[in-house]
């Protein structure tokens, strides 16, 4: 077997507490599917035929009940609980689940859409034998105004630093800006070796990973670790570099003193070799072949370990973890599929003015004189007569009464909109109502 | 692969069967006899009133007949390229042995008997071929009949495109789901082939064939897979890495192999192998030294007892995948480096073209030996790979020059001797290398310095080519486009409907133009090619 997926949906969607504090993230729905239905969806397409899913028990419930779920997933889901409020880390997660990981591991997380092909990144991970794969993408402003929030301010998120090599597929360099004290500092062992480096801030990354099974391992006896993202990730690519990767010495002595503290506990050395090491050796040497030019140093500068991304520059890649993302996802994601846009179950009277990129979900009764643009209604809402539903996301089980005017807003489950009420750019949550008559504006 | 070998099936197997079957030999040439004297009473009937003095001198033929069969049979190993004109010179010493005989005989009707026996003889081998024809085809393929071209040299064939898809269709791997309808992905052409070479395929390295398989890979062994990739991509480039890469994945695809119940070992691995070597040669076309080492391999496995268990056998396969590497390549190698560096003296100047991973070893170990030399590298694009070849001898302390092959006759008159490597030694004595080797050979030709050719027997090929036309590869057309001062000029090369980019592989070197080879069994001109490979077929 080549590769074992496994899928994260254990998060708490911590960025978005206005949406998850009552239904989970993984659960939350995007084009009328559930969230982590799309990473699911992508790995089926591609092959998959079993997947090991880490998920909380609340979502392992609503799962089993959730008919897009248990229809139109065909791979066999091996769903492993853990607690909810236990912290842990995805690194944490993949050490809880080291048992079952027999060969490399492809990890991927619940709120990733996308339809980049999956084979370029693992093509990369095969053909250079690699530790580490992932992909990344360049990200878009998002241009639409987000509910709740005063005006177009963006939130000041933390900016990645990510280098890579010439050909754009090596990865160098990655850091977080609140890892970096004073200034950005790059060590000369890799400029020595890769003196053409360009770094680049506005990359989104999938947290899709391929990992080899060694680095599984090698999390098992390091107990420090307990992001992918935050702490894995960037140890593999700076240890890319390190003097000591080839020497059987088991502490790294000559490393940049900021990272001492944390390297220190790091003890076990990741050990990454393979059967018949002097075959490949050998088919290596006799190759004439190399990465780089320029210096005297063989193809990847005679280190075992490599770590590529493969980053894209059209098509759709989106993460889910705040507001604005999944008002996009909701506007983007029914564009992967060509699904009727109107569920065959839906009740649609004739007067009904609907926009070609509305989507309406199953049991909807939809009645007369009403205007859907734009917008997407989840499963069993009603929307009675002279509603104007625009820019909007409605989720399931919502009642509209008439006349309401809602723009731009998003209205979680169970919610009820009395007569007549005007939102504009609002998040009304979970089973709240709201009064006739009220006019509500950011 | 076009793996007939042409011309020295006749002698072999002639020498072969009277090796063997001695005794039937006589008793078909005593039938032979008889069958000749049956005819030829039947024909004395008609001319017994004419030429009856000619009679007695027929019978006198026709029993020298059998040594005239003889003849021929030993004439084939000294004239291997010629199968059909063997037997006319045949009948030249028949009539030579038999001038004493017709001494007494006026001239004019020598010259009849000559014609009139010839014909005869035609004739009777004519109904000798056809009466054993049918038992000697199989195990002598190479009768002049219509040979099958492989079908990698007949893509402009539509015919024989639709018998590859589904060849690939039906090679499936055994024991897989019928359900999953798995089979091996049919890798489709890129761009406007130059009309002289549409018989070949031409793929482009951004469509990978894993675009078309699924991700974990279940159909081909990963190992196969990661293989196909670095083949496609040139990570794994050159003969010898490729071989040694080959037979790597083999032994992980012979670790990781049970064989299902109900079946052999030796026929089913061999199965297993077949859609393997397939996806490989899709990704990207099978070298010589690859052929060979496959049909190694494909050998040992059908050697395997039936009683030997699964364990053992697998031990075995993996011991001789190890003892080949050892023997062709490794010792090869350092044998070819003892007897070159005899070639090499103080003062010398080399010239090597490209990156040969066995010239490269052969100069470092002379290097070793301080023999004081230096290199001349010559490159060529767009695969440069005389970059790669520089920064080794570089590395190791010689002293280097590196041109471009436009340069090289403005170099060769500081040369003083060539070395080359090769991608595979043909049958008929040319030697078939990275494009730009026979220009190279063709100039120092000229200039008169010596070539000399460096080549593991195992990269012996049984092939016929004379130019390199008629099987080649040919590479990504987009490898040629290059950007300079920011400007891409062949960007769009595909909207001129006249342009095509031809990106040519390998090339055919004749043997006039090489000095010596010099293989693990010592140095040879290039002609003694096919008696290396007569050698090894006997020994096998």
């Amino acid at each position: 077997m080549e590769l074992q997926a496994v899928l994260m949906a254990a998060g708490g969607g911590s960025r978005m507490t206005d949406l998850t504090y009552n239904t989970p993230k993984p659960m939350l729905p995007v084009g009328n599917k559930p969230l982590m239905w799309y990473p699911l969806n992508l790995l089926e397409r591609v092959g998959f035929e079993e997947v090991i899913v880490i998920t909380t028990k609340e979502v392992q419930k609503m799962m089993a009940t959730d008919p897009k779920m248990k229809i139109d997933v065909k791979m066999k889901l091996d769903v492993v609980c853990i607690q909810e409020d236990g912290d842990m880390g995805t690194a944490d997660a993949l050490r809880h689940i080291q048992q079952k990981i027999k060969t490399d591991v492809l990890v991927v997380s619940c709120d990733l859409i996308t339809d980049v092909a999956l084979h370029e990144v693992v093509d990369l991970f095969r053909a250079h034998n690699a530790t580490l794969a992932m992909l990344m993408s360049n990200a878009h402003e998002f241009t639409e105004t987000v509910p709740g929030q005063k005006g177009k301010k963006k939130t000041a998120e933390q900016r990645d630093f990510v280098g890579v090599d010439q050909s754009g597929k090596r990865l160098l360099f990655m850091a977080n800006e609140a890892d970096l004290e004073d200034g950005l500092s790059i060590r000369k062992s890799i400029m020595r070796k890769h003196p053409r480096m360009h770094i680049k801030t506005g990359l989104v990354d999938a947290h899709l990973y391929c990992l080899k099974k060694a680095v599984v391992d090698f999390l098992a006896d390091n107990k420090s670790i307990s992001s992918i993202r935050g702490e894995l990730v960037p140890y593999l690519v700076r240890k890319q570099f390190s003097k000591t990767t080839n020497s059987p010495k088991i502490k790294d002595d000559a490393e940049n003193q900021n990272q001492k503290t944390n390297d220190s506990s790091t003890n076990h050395e990741l050990l990454i070799s393979s059967r018949d090491e002097p075959l490949l050796q050998l088919a290596q040497e006799r190759s004439c072949w190399n990465d780089h030019r320029g210096d005297m140093s063989e193809a990847y500068h005679g280190g075992k370990l490599r770590c590529y991304v493969h980053i894209i520059d059209q098509g759709l890649c989106c993460r889910v973890n705040t507001l604005a993302a999944y008002i996009e996802a909701n506007r983007l994601a029914p564009k992967l599929f060509e699904e009727p846009a109107v569920h065959p179950s839906a009740v649609i009277s004739e007067r009904c003015q609907m926009g070609s990129d509305s989507i309406i979900g199953a049991l909807c009764q939809v009645a007369d004189k009403t205007s859907i643009k734009r917008s997407t209604l989840g499963n069993s809402t009603t929307v009675k007569e002279k509603v104007k539903v625009t820019n909007s996301i409605i989720m399931h089980g919502v009642t509209i009464e008439e006349g309401c005017n809602i723009q731009g807003s998003v209205i979680c489950s169970n919610a009820v909109i009395g007569r007549g009420a005007d939102l504009k750019y609002c998040l009304v949550g979970n089973g709240q109502r709201i009064e006739p008559e009220v006019i509500v504006t950011t | 692969m076009a793996d007939s070998g042409v011309t020295d099936e006749p002698g072999t197997k002639d020498d072969v069967h009277r090796a063997k079957t001695e005794g039937k030999e006589l008793s078909k040439e005593e039938k032979q006899r008889l069958r000749k004297e049956k005819k030829q009473q039947k024909k004395n009937k008609e001319k017994k009133d004419e030429k009856a003095s000619h009679e007695s001198e027929k019978k006198k033929n026709k029993e020298e007949k059998p040594v005239s069969a003889a003849a021929p049979a030993s004439q084939p190993p000294t004239q291997p390229s010629t199968q059909k004109a063997v037997p006319a010179p045949a009948p030249v010493p028949v009539p030579v042995s038999e001038t004493p005989a017709l001494a007494d005989k006026p001239a004019k009707t020598k010259a009849d008997l000559k014609a009139e026996r010839r014909a005869r003889q035609e004739a009777e081998r004519a109904s000798k071929q056809a009466a054993t024809s049918k038992p000697k085809a199989p195990p002598n393929e190479l009768q002049p009949v219509v040979k099958r071209l492989p079908e990698h040299v007949q893509v402009d064939n539509p015919g024989v495109l639709k018998k590859l898809a589904k060849k690939l269709e039906r090679q499936q791997t055994p024991g897989c789901n019928a359900a999953t309808n798995a089979k091996i992905p049919l890798r489709l052409d890129y761009g406007y082939k130059v009309s002289l070479f549409s018989h070949l395929h031409q793929y482009s390295r951004k469509a990978p064939l894993t675009q078309q398989l699924s991700i974990p890979s279940t159909v081909i062994h990963p190992a196969i897979v990661r293989l196909g990739l670095q083949y496609s991509q040139g990570i794994v480039a050159g003969s010898n890495a490729r071989s040694v890469a080959l037979l790597h994945a083999f032994k992980q695809v012979i670790r990781d192999y049970t064989t299902p119940p109900n079946e052999e070992l030796s026929r089913d691995l061999v199965n297993k192998l077949k859609p393997y070597i397939s996806f490989l040669s899709q990704c990207r076309p099978l070298s010589a030294s690859m052929g060979n080492a496959i049909k190694y391999i494909k050998k040992e496995i059908s050697n395997i007892p039936s009683q030997c268990k699964e364990e053992e056998a697998k031990r075995k396969l993996l011991s001789c995948i190890d003892c080949y590497i050892d023997e062709k390549i490794i010792l090869a190698a350092k044998a070819i480096a003892k007897s070159s560096i005899e070639k090499i003296s103080n003062g010398d100047v080399i010239l090597v073209y490209g990156c040969s991973s066995l010239v490269n070893h052969i100069l470092c170990e002379a290097f070793e030996k301080n023999i004081k030399f230096r290199v001349i590298v010559v490159d060529s694009r767009p695969r440069l790979e005389g970059r790669e070849a520089l920064r080794r001898l570089v590395q190791r302390g010689i002293s280097c020059t590196y041109v471009l092959i436009s340069a090289v006759s403005y170099i060769l008159p500081e040369v003083s001797k060539v070395f080359l490597g090769a991608h595979a030694l043909l049958a008929n004595g040319y030697v078939m290398s990275r494009v730009g080797t026979s220009q190279i050979a063709l100039v120092a030709k000229a200039f008169n310095v010596p070539v000399l050719v460096c080549c593991e027997t195992y990269k012996f090929c049984e092939r016929v080519q004379t130019d390199s036309f008629v099987s080649n590869e040919l590479d990504d057309p987009d490898d040629l486009i290059v950007t300079r001062k920011g400007k891409t000029q062949l960007e769009h090369w595909q909207d001129v409907p006249s342009l095509g980019l031809l990106n040519l592989v390998y090339d055919v070197t004749p043997p006039d133009f090489v000095d010596l080879v010099i293989t693990d069994l010592g140095m040879i001109p290039c002609t003694s090619v096919p008696v290396v490979l007569r050698v090894k077929n006997v020994d096998q």
